[in-house]
């Protein structure tokens, strides 16, 4: 019983918390504007340049290392065995 | 009761089949659609991907290993409304590798891979297709996924997610008896955030399931002294997560650093560090250099001699422990350039990496394994 009440005050402290949090991210705007976003968009900034090479890359990793995954490259079959 | 529901569902479906039987309401229902979609479409605000073409040829050599090969890709909007591509891979493998020199004979054979996407955007949303085909003499793999990718809070922010099945088969070089299969499951998720005009965040998540045939046919364990066929586990589940934040340091120059954690059922736990700076030489020079730091501990049922009876073993170094440090450079020349029609770039990365194995025997010397590879990647990207 006294569980049940601690996980209820619980619940409605996180609910009230979490209402109070929906109700300031309302208030926040986009700080970066579109028109500040040019040195973003510059290719030295860029995530991936080019796909092919990012893709040989993410192959040749995934071959030799136990681990693989969340790399952002689009995946493909990797036939390694 | 059951001829009730009959009558129900008569009734509540017969506008339904009247329209399906009639070729003209037929294409009003087309009409009304397809008008729906370019309107939605004319109100995008996310670009399709710019129309390209890259050509690459790659080696990787190391540890007695080569593969290299050519690969294209092209990606082409249809319409402004699709963006479909199509790549061609090709691996050509020679191996002589430590586990081939030590348990079987070197050998020499070729992967051929062709990829297929299409891309369609609506509004702020991006959905991909993607298949994938892959095939070696010994290993079939076919892939298919979907992405959808969102850009929110003003364009300050990009979620992504994507699914993708694979379906492999494995065959066994002289064993026509032996054929088995693997199904992979992959689930990941992204998102992209503008931290300020000169900085770029991402996390992603990805979880991969495997179900199948997870090893070698060919390769060998060792319990005993004695060498024996592997024995993995049917199944595998693993989880990745990866942080990247990109900087514009001014003057043209810029860096990235990065880190990913991974974790499997095998008990395989994985960091990944890697830390790039990058700056322009003049209009036309674009160089690039990065140190990765790669660290693994080993798989449950990985032994390089076993000494008790298990239900698995291997001896794949892939599973064992060990750490990689990666050196990288790249090189990217603006060969040609018309502002608004073409842009052609000739490329050049080169990347020095250093295994070291700490639990993997080089059974010719009695010490732990260690080499060095070299991967070169010589590509022409254009945008036109």
């Amino acid at each position: 019983m006294k569980t049940l009440r601690l996980s209820a005050l619980t619940g409605l402290a996180a609910a009230s918390l979490l209402l109070s949090g929906c109700a300031s991210v309302r208030n926040i705007e986009p700080w970066v504007k579109p028109y500040e976003r040019e040195r973003l968009a510059d290719p030295i900034m860029k995530f991936s340049r080019d796909s092919l090479p990012d893709k040989h890359r993410e192959h040749w990793h995934d071959v030799r290392e136990g681990a693989r995954g969340a790399t952002g490259v689009q995946g493909g079959g990797c036939g390694c065995n | 009761m059951a001829a009730t529901r009959l009558q129900r569902w008569l009734a509540w479906s017969a506008p339904i089949r009247r329209t399906l039987r009639s070729r003209e309401a037929l294409r009003r229902v087309a009409v009304v659609l397809g008008g729906g979609l370019l309107a939605a479409h004319a109100a995008h605000a996310v670009d399709l991907p710019e129309d390209k073409a890259e050509g690459m040829i790659h080696v990787y050599s190391g540890g007695g290993v080569t593969a290299s090969g050519p690969a294209l890709l092209v990606r082409k909007n249809i319409a402004d409304k699709v963006s479909l591509s199509a790549g061609y891979y090709i691996d050509q493998v020679s191996n002589a590798s430590i586990d081939v020199v030590t348990t079987a004979s070197p050998y020499r054979e070729r992967r051929t891979a062709y990829d297929f996407g299409a891309d369609y955007v609506y509004r702020d949303a991006m959905i991909s297709l993607s298949m994938s085909h892959s095939k070696e003499p010994d290993y079939t793999a076919n892939t298919f996924g979907v992405d959808v990718s969102q850009e929110v809070f003003g364009g300050m922010t990009t979620v992504s997610m994507g699914y993708t099945r694979g379906s492999d088969t494995v065959l066994k070089h002289d064993s026509p008896e032996f054929m088995d299969r693997v199904t992979h499951w992959q689930y990941r998720f992204g998102l992209t955030q503008v931290l300020t005009p000169k900085w770029i965040a991402s996390a992603n998540f990805e979880a991969i399931s495997d179900d199948g045939f997870l090893g070698s046919p060919y390769r060998a364990a060792r319990a005993f002294g004695t060498l024996i066929p592997e024995r993995n586990p049917r199944t595998r589940s693993s989880r990745a997560l990866k942080f990247r934040v990109n900087g514009d340091l001014g003057a043209r120059n810029a860096m990235h650093a990065e880190y990913r954690y991974f974790w499997d059922n095998w008990a395989i736990k994985a960091h990944t560090l890697e830390g790039g700076y990058s700056r322009y030489f003049g209009e036309l020079w674009l160089a690039d250099a990065y140190l990765r730091y790669y660290k693994q501990s080993k798989a449950l049922f990985y032994s390089d001699d076993a000494q008790a009876e298990t239900l698995y073993l291997t001896r794949n170094r892939q599973l064992g422990t060990f750490d990689s440090v990666s050196l990288g450079a790249k090189l990217s020349y603006t060969w040609k350039k018309v502002p608004g029609q073409y842009e052609i770039k000739a490329n050049g990365a080169y990347e020095l990496v250093q295994f070291k194995y700490k639990d993997f025997t080089d059974i010719r010397t009695n010490s732990p394994y260690s080499f060095n590879a070299n991967v070169l990647q010589l590509y022409v990207s254009a945008t036109f």
